[in-house]
């Protein structure tokens, strides 16, 4: 068996390609006059849809910051990662960012299995981590910040607005089975038994299912008051579109906590989603003067086809101007000093409104949306304005124990 | 009673689903015994057509109906000119080149049209047994394959060209030799095969919507049926949706969907270890 | 004579560059890639050796991975030892595999079918943990977690030292060791007795068969040490990123024939530098500004216009061009006649 130098040329080639990545840095001035940063985000694959608006977001918030003269008077370098939606790829990248691009910070992670997939080689080699999707709760790590929305945020306002909103008290819950819909579907739970409400089922789907026709008999067998959906990703969008085939649309009002996340009113009709009650840090509906001129700006920058502007995309925008204003309250990008300057509290008044980092749990205190789908927009019913944490918080307390590092599982006693 | 209605009418969306999906790979597996495993994406591409068709203000139907058959048609052509035809007779080589097309599909089509495209509703309303509903669309797909299948039988048993085709199925050399030309007639079922799929993804589209990557939710069950069903392509593909339509469907009323899921799959394997060349190895083997 | 003295010290010296140089001089990035690319390569090494050396084209090798990875996790959250944990994460996917093959040789099923019947075994594996996020799919101290799959899987340690999980850089080492390791595992078996027969039995069954070997008892026992080589791939897998469904998926089997098909079917460091080359390109396309001409530069119209190519073109692969141009220039220098391929190497598998 003849081998070659196939094997050798291959060892070459691997650090052929490593220096040829390398020279791909190479840009912009020398390391000494930019600060490195990584946004890691699938801008390919079937989760981009989440993605994409997010690495928007992020482009333009580091533009903005470097045509205003950059921070610390330098100029930010940033390097957006496409893992193709392949969870090796984020471990991968996030130790390309923290040891070869040596990035100050990484903004990135989207479904929690890939924020799972960077956290520890982050936290290892001492980069600091924005997380900024909302999330199941429960990640206790001084190394990242979390600000995206956690299901009690949320849900404890969202619950009861909904069954007064439909009238009703039986709910049916249908919810994407990993992690994040098992979780929710659990609160949805606690808050409408605590409301007076009652769960009569709850079905999970994982996130490739496409056939809901079984699940549409069954409901109509249980005839609930408020269909609640927890549905995530492309695949689950047919369930609206079967639901409204099966004529089921007009007779059972939906709320979900998630439809709008990777911009389902864009790939539903108007029949298919007028009516859904949804809840989130941020819409794109919200008429702040702040978030009329960001989304101006927004549309300028990438045309009026550009993925519209969901809560992930948002916060990302608040996070990187909240690390700005860390960077600039502490004077260096030192890592540890950095984190100290964020856990005074600092806040940022972004588009989705104020943002307040909570230094005992590494989340944020936020404003949190209702609003109504009709036509591919967002009309926001009502606000509450800065819901803390509590979920995490219930669990994790990184000012007394700094060292902790895992993610909790909220154990939702209903 | 009325949930016996209902579930029988389950059972015939979700089989005739199947089958739907799998006609056109059967049709070019049992003709040409190539497995096309860019299916997934003639499906995507039908669906896509349909959709931006439609939108483009042409009415549902005709784009349904007629232009993504024969946009799917053209590519299948043009991808039998190109690729297929240096591969006839190695049956791996084309699942594998197949694959790299489904592939490049993939991408092309996430290049030009972007990931996202938005759907259409189904149209036609539902139809209601007691307090279940069902939807109209579904039924009328039942309708569509069932008239499919009719339409594919008389064609290969009442028409001349039904005759070719068989004789080219059964026996290349002697077809040859009685002076019909093999390859046009190759090229010809190939873009037959790929205008159903085309069909088929567009029929689909306002039930399940499109996006680049639905392809390949479709591939697996469809190669899966076609193989089970064995050589004959309208006996072979309708008995292996029957069977494991019948158990995925069952078992998905009375488990969860992802069960039902696992047990067609299940089926599959238990059908192929018994009958090693699907069901038409075995039974019906001078079906069509 | 020369030419395999030659082929085995370019081995050699690769293997001892990769395993000791590399760790000394190279950044973290590189090592952190070449473990995962590592432990794909020992897959592709399972399947380029049933497939090309056995004739058995399983399009389902990623479920032996998948089992190798789980049983890992699950083994060592709950025994606090995870030497033992690979070791019975190892046998636990050489026994399904033994389970699969006795089920389908024994069942005389071949080629396609074979094909569609792995496929649908991992399927069924990948559908089936992909429902595993409830509370109470949970095995002892480990939730199988779903879609999600088990993030915090214990890291491997030394055997003799379970406080200290490995670095990184070692456990690179481990990687590239285990590849090493399978790599003489592969050849040793095809130079035994052993493998000559099941070599025989894939260029005609039925004439080894009539010469008075079971080639079902062959297959089966080609096909375990494959399943086995799988997993150990899948606790790599498990310690350089994590566990999670998708091990099982359709994008991992079909990603690992494709890693074949361009490196060579019939030869074993073939599909391992397809592994690498395929992976490094994919790495590299996920850095790309895709803007502008970029755009065009889509992972997957890349890879599918590669395969499709490779199909076409140079259907052998990558190494055997490589070989038969390497012989063409030894004649042209005149050192003897162009070697035709012996039956040691690329075989024509397509029929």
């Amino acid at each position: 068996m003849v081998t070659l130098s196939r094997r050798r040329l291959l060892e070459l080639g691997a650090a052929g390609a490593a220096a040829g990545i390398t020279s791909l840095y190479g840009r912009g001035a020398s390391a000494a006059e930019t600060i490195p940063i990584a946004g890691i985000h699938d801008a390919s694959g079937g989760i981009d849809i989440y993605g994409r608006p997010m690495i928007n977001c992020l482009t333009l918030a580091v533009e903005e910051l470097n045509a205003a003269g950059g921070v610390l008077g330098k100029q930010l370098d940033l390097v957006n990662y496409d893992p193709q939606s392949n969870m090796q790829l984020y471990t991968q990248y996030a130790g390309e960012a923290a040891t070869k691009q040596k990035a100050a910070v990484v903004f990135g992670g989207i479904l929690s299995a890939s924020r799972e997939a960077m956290r520890p080689t982050l936290k290892r080699y001492k980069t600091l981590y924005f997380y900024n999707l909302l999330y199941e709760g429960g990640v206790c790590d001084r190394n990242i910040f979390c600000m995206g929305s956690t299901p009690a945020q949320t849900l404890q306002k969202f619950t009861p607005f909904v069954m007064k909103h439909f009238n009703g008290k039986k709910i049916y819950t249908l919810a994407a089975d990993y992690n994040y819909g098992q979780i929710t579907a659990k609160w949805i739970k606690k808050f409408a038994t605590e409301n007076g409400g009652d769960v009569i089922a709850t079905d999970f789907f994982p996130l490739d299912v496409s056939d809901f026709g079984p699940t549409i008999r069954k409901i109509q067998a249980a005839k609930p008051e408020i269909i609640m959906s927890v549905l995530v990703g492309a695949n689950h969008n047919s369930f609206y579109r079967q639901w409204v085939a099966s004529g089921m649309k007009d007779k059972i009002p939906m709320a979900s906590t998630t439809f709008g996340i990777g911009n389902e009113q864009v790939l539903t009709s108007p029949e298919e989603h007028n009516g859904i009650i949804v809840s989130y840090a941020y819409f794109d509906g919200i008429q702040t003067p702040e978030n009329k001129s960001f989304l101006e700006k927004y549309y300028k920058r990438f045309g009026e086809k550009a993925d519209a502007v969901t809560e992930g995309a948002a916060m990302t925008f608040n996070a990187v101007n909240l690390w700005a204003k860390a960077v600039a309250k502490a004077g260096s990008v030192d890592h540890d000093k950095v984190i100290e300057a964020l856990e005074t509290g600092l806040s940022f008044t972004g588009p989705p409104g104020k943002t307040t980092i909570d230094p005992r749990t590494h989340h944020d205190t936020l404003d949190v949306y209702i609003a109504e789908v009709r036509d591919r927009k967002y009309n926001v019913l009502e606000s509450f304005p800065q819901q803390p944490p509590a979920d995490t918080a219930a669990f994790c307390d990184l000012q007394a124990h700094p060292n902790e590092n895992k993610q909790f599982v909220i154990d939702v006693k209903t | 009673m009325d949930y016996f209605f209902i579930v029988v009418l389950q059972l015939a969306v979700t089989i005739a689903n199947l089958a739907l999906v799998s006609i056109g790979l059967a049709i070019v597996f049992g003709m040409m015994r190539v497995i096309n495993f860019a299916h997934g994406e003639f499906l995507m591409l039908g669906g896509y057509a349909a959709i931006i068709s439609n939108r483009a203000g042409i009415n549902l139907w005709i784009a349904i109906f007629l232009i993504a058959p024969i946009v799917v048609g053209a590519v299948g052509i043009l991808l039998e000119r190109l690729v297929i035809r240096h591969l006839y007779g190695r049956m791996i080589d084309t699942m594998l080149a197949t694959w790299g097309i489904s592939l490049a599909l993939i991408g092309l089509v996430t290049v030009v049209f972007g990931n996202t495209v938005s759907g259409i509703s189904p149209p036609l309303g539902s139809l209601t047994v007691g307090r279940y509903a069902i939807g109209n669309y579904e039924l009328l797909l039942v309708a569509v394959a069932a008239a499919l299948f009719a339409a594919g039988w008389l064609v290969l048993r009442h028409t001349s060209l039904g005759l070719i085709a068989r004789g080219t199925m059964q026996d290349r050399e002697m077809s040859a030799a009685l002076g019909i030309d093999p390859s046009r007639v190759y090229a010809a079922t190939f873009a037959v095969g790929a205008a159903v799929s085309g069909l088929t993804g567009a029929l689909i589209a306002p039930i399940v919507g499109v996006v680049p990557t639905i392809g390949a939710m479709y591939i697996a069950k469809a190669f899966i049926t076609v193989i089970s069903g064995g050589v004959a392509i309208l006996a072979g593909t309708l008995g292996s949706s029957v069977l494991l339509g019948g158990v995925n469907t069952l078992i998905s009323f009375v488990f969860t969907p992802v069960l039902g899921e696992v047990a067609l799959l299940a089926a599959a394997v238990v059908l192929l270890r018994l009958l090693p060349q699907g069901i038409t190895g075995r039974f019906f083997r001078k079906a069509l | 004579m020369m030419r395999s003295a030659l082929g085995y010290a370019i081995v050699t010296l690769s293997a001892i560059y990769a395993l000791f140089y590399v760790p000394q001089h190279a950044d973290l990035t590189t090592m952190i890639n070449g473990s995962v690319y590592a432990s794909y390569g020992v897959l592709a090494l399972s399947l380029a050796l049933i497939w090309g050396f056995a004739g058995i084209l399983s399009f389902g090798q990623a479920a032996f991975f998948g089992i190798g990875g789980y049983a890992y996790a699950i083994a060592a959250l709950n025994f606090d030892n995870t030497t033992l944990a690979a070791a019975v994460a190892i046998a636990a996917a050489a026994f399904s595999a033994a389970l699969l093959g006795y089920f389908m040789f024994w069942g005389r099923i071949s080629d396609v079918y074979l094909g569609v019947i792995t496929l649908t075994v991992s399927l069924i594996l990948s559908r089936f943990f992909n429902q595993t996020a409830g509370d109470q799919w949970t095995i002892g101290n480990a939730p199988l977690g779903g879609f999600n799959g088990i993030p915090s899987t214990p890291i491997i340690t030394l055997p003799g030292d379970p406080s200290n999980p490995l670095p990184p850089e070692q456990i690179y080492v481990l990687a590239i060791a285990t590849l090493v390791i399978c790599y003489l595992l592969c050849r040793l078996l095809l130079a035994t007795r052993f493998g000559a027969i099941v070599v025989a039995i894939r260029e005609n069954e039925t004439r080894a068969e009539l010469l008075g070997y079971d080639s079902r008892y062959y297959k089966l026992g080609v096909f375990t040490v494959a399943g086995a080589m799988a997993g150990a791939a899948g606790v790599l897998f498990a310690n350089c990123v994590f566990v999670s469904p998708n091990m099982f998926n359709l994008q991992t089997n079909g990603q690992l024939i494709i890693w074949i098909i361009i490196g060579g079917v019939g030869t074993l460091v073939g599909p391992v530098v397809g592994c690498f080359l395929t992976l490094m390109l994919s790495n590299y396309l996920g850095t790309v500004n895709h803007s502008g001409i970029l755009a065009w530069l889509d992972p997957n119209l890349v890879m599918g216009v590669l395969l499709t190519m490779f199909v076409l073109i140079m259907r052998k692969g990558l190494l055997p061009l490589v070989i038969s141009g390497f012989d063409r220039m030894a004649s042209a220098i005149g050192r003897r006649p162009a070697k035709s391929m012996t039956a040691n190497t690329a075989v024509d598998l397509s029929q």
